[in-house]
């Protein structure tokens, strides 16, 4: 479904990411763990087109989208909820979801179903309809952009981590719903420090060091890794 | 009691004016972070779009409709030739594309038209005048007011009720993720410098219609005015322009009213000085724009 090949991410002369490669099968949910600065959320941004590549292939669903600008990335199919939980604090929620649907604005009934059953899934998002989304709490602006992702009807969704400042309530909450969507068939590759949060929802995991992917493997396999917190605290 | 309706009116078709010019200069710098140096010369064009039609024998609001739409034109042409060639690269290189573009369209109009003035045709209307409760009155200044209202009500509709408006709100707090939701970059600007043109139309009539000339350097003055509204008003956001823009009609309108004819030569350093006093007790401006950050 996604596949990453070689890819290298630079800011200037600084190397972020080396040459790393790895593949998000169909309905799978995949999880790329590291600590700060592994190169995480350089990889998250470069795929979905907010950052250039400096070297290597994003494929999605066979089609080249390595130079592809953020706006044709999510026409692709591919929807990215950044690690900054960007709400646009000053628009309402139902203004924020409309704006997830940008894409497919003249679906509107397609739209609005959508919206029902996200509403379903998240209902403070229903109440708080009417209010600006900066006067949310953490946790609820949090599943806004989530649900917000949604809206665009993605096949692959990027999620770069979503449990970052949040209560360990709402963290369980999150992980909860990302369960859910992965039940539904929907391809996700989940940027993690929360590795056993992340864990016990992927399927399999690669981990990131310095720019590199230093191991992979199912998730049970990562879990029976020793040395994993070693890769966390610099060892 | 005629004097107090005379002021209001004074204020509010100035404020008008102001509110819309800072307006078209605010929706740009709202979404780009950058001042628009060639905005005066929107302005301009619209004046000489007038002066070079009038010969035509067209009806005067067709004239007046060519003005705006040539002004609209030009504004996107700006952001093709300013801003989209190095909008990516530099801030500064923009900057300087922009002041660039804001000669060049002057130098044309030296050149190819004239250094000096030249007039605009103006329907008999713009120089009449009525009297309401014994204040003497110009229709310019009552037609002003119902155009700002009018424009200022479409303006808000835009942005508070269409995908468009909401779109370029969004874009104007967050660009990028604007875009990771598929909002165009390019169309979002373009449009922004398109509506950004108009008002800078519908402003250029009204503003030469006081005059009834136009010159090259006619679009300094508004772009001024413009600038120092958005300033006193805060930076990004949409109403502190409009608020801004009224404000600064009020202090202009007033220190006309009360300085003397010696010192009424220097009534733009008294209104500046006000300005400072503005900008010291609120150096954010009055209104805050949009959040940029996001909460933690």
């Amino acid at each position: 479904m996604l596949d990453i090949s070689d890819l290298s991410v630079s800011y200037g002369t600084i190397r972020a990411v080396r040459g790393i490669s790895f593949t998000v099968g169909k309905g799978e949910l995949v999880s790329l763990l590291g600590a700060n600065g592994a190169g995480k959320s350089s990889t998250i941004k470069c795929i979905a087109g907010a950052l250039k590549a400096s070297g290597g292939s994003i494929t999605l669903e066979g089609r080249d989208i390595t130079a592809a600008s953020p706006e044709q990335v999510v026409r692709a199919g591919l929807a990215t909820v950044p690690e900054t939980r960007d709400v646009f604090p000053d628009l309402t929620v139902a203004e924020n979801l409309m704006l997830g649907a940008y894409i497919h604005r003249r679906d509107q009934a397609g739209n609005r179903e959508n919206l029902d059953r996200l509403h379903t899934l998240f209902p403070r998002l229903a109440e708080r309809s009417h209010q600006p989304a900066g006067t949310l709490s953490g946790g609820e602006q949090q599943m806004l952009v989530i649900a917000r992702a949604l809206m665009s009807r993605p096949t692959v969704l990027l999620l770069d981590e979503p449990s970052l400042g949040l209560a360990p309530a709402i963290v369980e909450r999150i992980f909860e719903m990302i369960e859910t969507l992965k039940k539904s068939g929907l391809t996700i590759l989940l940027v993690e420090q929360n590795v056993n949060q992340a864990l016990a929802v992927a399927d399999r995991a690669y981990v990131m060091r310095l720019g590199a992917i230093v191991t992979s493997g199912t998730a049970d396999e990562i879990r029976a890794t020793s040395d994993l917190s070693a890769h966390y605290l610099g060892g | 009691m005629a004097f107090a309706i005379q002021f209001t009116i004074d204020v509010l078709s100035l404020g008008g004016a102001y509110a819309l010019m800072a307006l078209g200069l605010v929706i740009v710098y709202g979404i780009l972070r950058l001042v628009n140096f060639a905005y005066g010369e929107l302005i301009m064009v619209a004046g000489y779009t007038m002066f070079l039609a009038s010969g035509s024998g067209l009806p005067w609001i067709i004239m007046a409709l060519l003005a705006v739409v040539m002004a609209i034109v030009f504004g996107i042409l700006t952001d093709y030739v300013a801003f989209r060639p190095v909008r990516a690269k530099s801030v500064t290189a923009v900057l300087i594309t922009s002041f660039a573009f804001s000669n060049l369209l002057q130098n044309a109009a030296l050149l190819f038209i004239s250094p000096r003035p030249r007039n605009v045709p103006l329907p008999e209307i713009f120089s009449q005048t009525v009297t309401i409760g014994g204040a003497i009155t110009p229709v310019r200044n009552l037609i002003t007011i119902a155009a700002s209202i009018v424009l200022l009500a479409a303006v808000a509709f835009l942005m508070r009720k269409t995908t468009l408006g909401i779109a370029m709100r969004a874009a104007a707090t967050n660009f990028t993720m604007a875009r990771m939701l598929g909002v165009p970059a390019n169309l979002i600007i373009s449009s922004a410098f398109a509506l950004s043109g108009f008002l800078a139309g519908v402003v250029g009539i009204l503003w030469i219609g006081r005059i009834g000339t136009v010159v090259p350097g006619v679009g300094l003055e508004p772009l001024l005015v413009a600038f120092i509204a958005t300033v006193i008003g805060g930076m990004r956001s949409l109403p502190g322009a409009v608020v801004g823009g009224f404000l600064l009609a009020l202090i202009d309108t007033t220190l006309n009213y009360t300085l003397s004819q010696d010192l009424l030569k220097f009534r733009d350093a008294f209104t500046f000085s006000l300005v400072i006093l503005i900008l010291l007790w609120r150096p954010q401006g009055l209104i805050k724009g949009p959040a940029s950050g996001q909460r933690t």
